[in-house]
């Protein structure tokens, strides 16, 4: 028809969907190389601005004097070579998944680290899932009610959580909810001798998830709010509600869904700070995550394992922001993989 | 439906403004009434109350700051104005179509465009999701959709302008409404795409027999559509008339400055409203006398101090002016 | 030479009308005061011990917020701890702003691969986990204040480049600039004194949360039992109590609640400060 343009890309279906689905994570795979490779970068320059030799670093807490360790660890590190040298030797043994050995745990930093990761991605979703459900949810309320108690009073609520540290959160809730009322385990993911039942598990994890996630349903709300009332002003709204659509209606099946775009935005931004959260939170509460591996690890400086915690997490944080991409993309259509 | 009652008659229809800054009338004692299969274009410069009537009609007017203070709005012969918002859920989309000015904006970009249609018609009729699904094809063909049964995946942004404002037409009327409220349906689309969609509204309004609403500030589209014309200005009817009349012999100064800013063909286009100097006032800061006067090439004294009336110069005519019922 | 015109009195007008930000701003001068005139209230040392051990607050009218395990005064220990948790706070946000604004700055005036890079930097800051980062470069380089503080510039810029960067993008077209580089004048000269100062207002608001995050963050690390071992900061004070929650949680409590005051006011202000500036945002 003269005039109209036919549109650029034609309809996506279902199968064409899941090949832009693909092609999005293959760009973003591709992303991920330079970002990893700056983070080991990072790493690698830690290592060289800390005062004494590499060596000291790497056998740090055990000082470790078997001349065939020494050696083993002089000839992969290179340490004779020049910086350069030692950075590319560096980046070869970590792609190797080589994070060098924990004498603490006597067993090598990866698999230290891997043996701990499950209960700290147990706890990121936990508490990013409970996050987005109260936030959304309490967004949608306020924005429904705006300049009501309700939204007053969800606000308020909001200010609160988004000022309390997560550590002393924790801390209280553990004085009400376990000392005082004696209702939830003071800490640790099971029962000394238990059985590790997914009940178990989940009454352990409930404090952790509260003292984590409500900081971030703090930030959730006041975005969901903002956005809800952003997006109710916009022109389809006003045509849903043209179609007859009840208020209640045009909520949930128009303004909602488009007023998550953001909500996902700045979670995907959030990813880092939600596995660093943990680190806390973990230490509050003896959960038996990369956390606590951290933090006793940073106590008895055991670098090598420091060292590994931060690129396996930053691995983490990048997983995840693929993750959160690929459902943006589920949620707007209007993304188109360049 | 009402039998010999007019699909739409509204009488003195009163919308305020209520804000920080005082009470606006925003629509201030419009009466209309449009016949079955009958066009009255409703005309203005932005800021006259023309969208307001249309969102007041629909009993969708951003409240606050606006609400209906008076009036009637009679649909088929039942006042709708004092109509609890259930049965309004009923009639909207039903009853009352409306179709927007910014197609593009005007759908919800995350919805398919059958998701879109689909709901109207779950919303009003008893045919079931699959039934729906086949229905909306069929308004797709009728609005003259190229490729429909492909553009039902289709998400908005997929779309082209004028294939958006066929997706919204086909909503408006997917219930076969008896009164169709366009408000500038053709302003944000292509020149050429702008003929397609009037001829296509003419056509569905001319096979349904609706009555419709055409609000725009565009004459020279009027001209093409309507089969009578109330121009506005300041929230009040200044004149009302057949197009023909109107265009042969506006009595109105305002409507004499529309038509004379109105780019004839050979002229150039920059010179649009051009005869009529001065901006709208401020509601909140309109004159005693008519809120013309101040931009009036024909004012008079009596016009500083005193409203003037609508009154009747010939068969089928109303103007409030002065100047025109003198001369 | 146009100049970004500030309206002064309507500004401070509109943010004296918010209540919160006021309320806010009032607290913030309260526990500033406290800060700088902690040893005129308590001239002696708040590590001291000066009276009976786990004292709960109102039980010794000369200890009105109790005393900790050991016996030293908490309510000194909290005015003196003010001290440390503020001046971190506001130096971690001046080293990010310094980072943030430099970064943004160069990003937007230059575009092209400089911009391409610095947001790639951006990216790679934001992907390592931010308290991890902060952990281990104190862990490798010391737990002194400088380094503490240095840190936790490093891993909160990201915000304020990319706000900087905007403001640049926006500003850098202008008739104005493009005045002043037909005037043949350098790019540092344009970018210091005829878009910075123009760009500052927005960046100024981020960076006072900033400083909100920035007491948060120094918190957890003093929490953790790895902050300055000479300072005593209120999150170092929540870490003390930590073993004693069975008997005597108040210890816990207080500087906890003291931290949350003083963030949630530094919030209130920078919030009030931003709806100043947008107006036209505010009821969002």
């Amino acid at each position: 028809m003269a005039g109209e343009l036919v549109s650029p890309t034609p309809a996506l279906r279902g199968s064409a969907r899941r090949t832009a689905a693909l092609r999005l994570l293959r760009r973003r795979l591709i992303q991920a190389v330079p970002l990893m490779l700056g983070v080991v970068v990072i790493n690698f320059c830690l290592i060289q601005m800390a005062p004494g030799s590499f060596l000291e670093l790497m056998t740090a807490e055990n000082q470790v004097s078997d001349p065939a360790t020494v050696e083993l660890l002089r000839k992969t590190y290179g340490l004779e070579d020049p910086v350069w040298m030692q950075l590319l030797k560096y980046i070869w043994a970590l792609l190797h998944f080589d994070f060098g050995f924990s004498y603490r745990q006597n067993m090598p930093v990866i698999q230290a680290i891997w043996i701990h990761l499950p209960a700290t991605i147990l706890l990121m979703v936990s508490s990013i899932t409970l996050a987005v459900t109260i936030g959304v949810a309490a967004g949608v309320v306020a924005s429904m009610k705006v300049r009501t108690f309700w939204d007053s009073l969800v606000s308020i609520a909001a200010m609160f959580f988004y000022a309390a540290p997560s550590f002393w959160l924790g801390i209280m809730m553990i004085v009400l909810f376990s000392v005082k009322l004696g209702w939830l385990p003071v800490g640790g993911m099971m029962k000394i001798g238990g059985t590790g039942g997914v009940l178990e598990i989940l009454h352990h994890l409930i404090l952790p998830t509260l003292a984590l996630g409500l900081f971030y349903a703090a930030i959730y709300t006041r975005v969901m709010r903002s956005s809800m009332l952003e997006v109710a002003q916009l022109d389809f709204v006003r045509t849903a509600r043209a179609k007859g659509l009840s208020r209640n209606k045009v909520t949930i099946h128009h303004v909602l869904r488009n007023a998550l775009l953001p909500v996902v935005t700045i979670l995907g931004v959030q990813m880092g700070t939600v596995l660093a959260g943990s680190v806390v939170i973990e230490s509050v509460f003896s959960w038996p995550g990369v956390g606590s591996l951290l933090f006793d690890s940073v106590s008895s400086r055991n670098y090598p394992v420091v060292l590994g915690i931060m690129v396996l997490g930053s691995l983490v944080v990048i997983a995840a922001n693929i993750a959160v991409d690929l459902v943006y993309m589920w949620l707007d259509p209007r993304i188109e993989i360049r | 439906m009402g039998g010999s009652a007019l699909p739409l008659e509204i009488t003195d229809l009163r919308t305020t403004l209520f804000t920080r800054r005082g009470e606006m009338k925003a629509v201030d004692g419009l009466s209309l009434t449009v016949g079955a299969g009958e066009t009255v274009a409703l005309v203005g410069e932005s800021g006259c109350g023309k969208s307001l009537s249309a969102l007041s009609i629909m009993r969708l007017l951003p409240d606050p700051p606006a609400r209906i203070v008076g009036g009637q709005v009679k649909l088929n012969g039942r006042d709708i104005v004092p109509l609890p918002e259930e049965t309004m859920l009923g009639i909207r989309g039903k009853e009352i179509g409306m179709i927007f000015q910014d197609p593009l904006s005007s759908l919800n970009p995350v919805a398919t465009v059958e998701k879109q249609i689909v709901e109207v018609l779950m919303t009003h009729t008893e045919l079931g999701r699959g039934q729906a699904r086949v229905r909306a094809h069929e308004l797709l063909e009728l609005v003259g959709m190229p490729d429909a049964a492909r553009r039902l995946d289709a998400y908005p942004h997929q779309l082209s302008g004028g294939m958006c404002q066929r997706v919204i037409i086909a909503m408006a009327i997917a219930c076969s409404p008896s009164v169709l409220i366009a408000d500038e349906p053709t302003t944000a689309l292509d020149v050429t795409v702008q003929a397609q969609v009037l001829a296509l509204l003419k056509k569905l309004q001319a096979d349904a027999g609706m009555a419709m609403i055409f609000i725009t500030h565009d004459l020279g589209v009027v001209a093409e559509t309507a089969d009578r014309v109330v121009v506005m200005y300041a929230g009040r009817k200044v004149e009302e008339a057949s197009v023909d009349e109107l265009f042969e012999s506006p009595l109105h100064p305002y409507t004499v400055g529309l038509i004379g800013a109105t780019p004839t063909p050979g002229a150039a286009r920059a010179e649009r409203l051009a005869d009529i100097p001065g901006m709208v006032p401020p509601l909140n800061a309109l004159p005693q006398g008519c809120a013309f006067a101040p931009r009036c090439k024909r004012v008079m004294d009596r016009c500083l101090t005193e409203k003037p009336n609508l009154t009747v110069p010939g068969a089928g005519r109303l103007v409030a002016c002065f100047a025109a019922e003198g001369g | 030479m146009q100049r970004f015109e500030f309206p002064r009195f309507e500004f401070v007008g509109r943010f004296a009308r918010n209540r919160g930000a006021l309320v806010g701003a009032c607290l913030i001068l309260v526990v500033a005061l406290m800060a700088i005139f902690a040893s005129v209230f308590f001239p002696t040392d708040p590590l001291r011990i000066v009276g009976l051990p786990e004292l709960w607050p109102g039980e010794d009218p000369e200890f009105p917020l109790g005393t900790d395990s050991l016996g030293r005064d908490i309510l000194s220990m909290i005015v003196h701890g003010a001290r440390a948790t503020l001046l971190i706070g506001l130096f971690a946000s001046a080293v990010a702003t310094i980072i943030g604004v430099g970064v943004g700055a160069i990003a937007g005036y230059f575009g092209g691969w400089v911009d391409e890079v610095s947001m790639r930097a951006a990216e790679l800051f934001q992907t390592i986990p931010n308290l991890i980062f902060v952990l281990t470069i104190v862990v490798i380089l010391g737990s002194t204040l400088t380094n503490i503080v240095i840190a936790i510039g490093i891993v909160s810029w990201t915000p304020i480049a990319r706000m900087t960067r905007a403001e640049f993008l926006s500003l850098r077209d202008r008739e104005f600039v493009q005045a002043c580089r037909s005037m043949g004048m350098s790019d540092f000269r344009i970018i210091v004194s005829e878009i910075l100062p123009n760009a500052l207002p927005p960046v100024i608001v981020l960076s006072s949360l900033v400083v909100a995050g920035a007491i948060l963050f120094e918190s957890a690390v003093s929490f953790l039992g790895l902050g300055d071992p000479n300072v005593a900061s209120w999150g170092r004070l929540v870490g003390d109590g930590r073993q004693l929650i069975r008997s005597s949680w108040y210890i816990c409590a207080i500087p906890g609640i003291a931290i949350m005051i003083t963030v949630l006011c530094l919030n209130l202000v920078g919030d009030g400060l931003n709806d100043a500036l947008n107006p036209k945002l505010r009821d969002r």
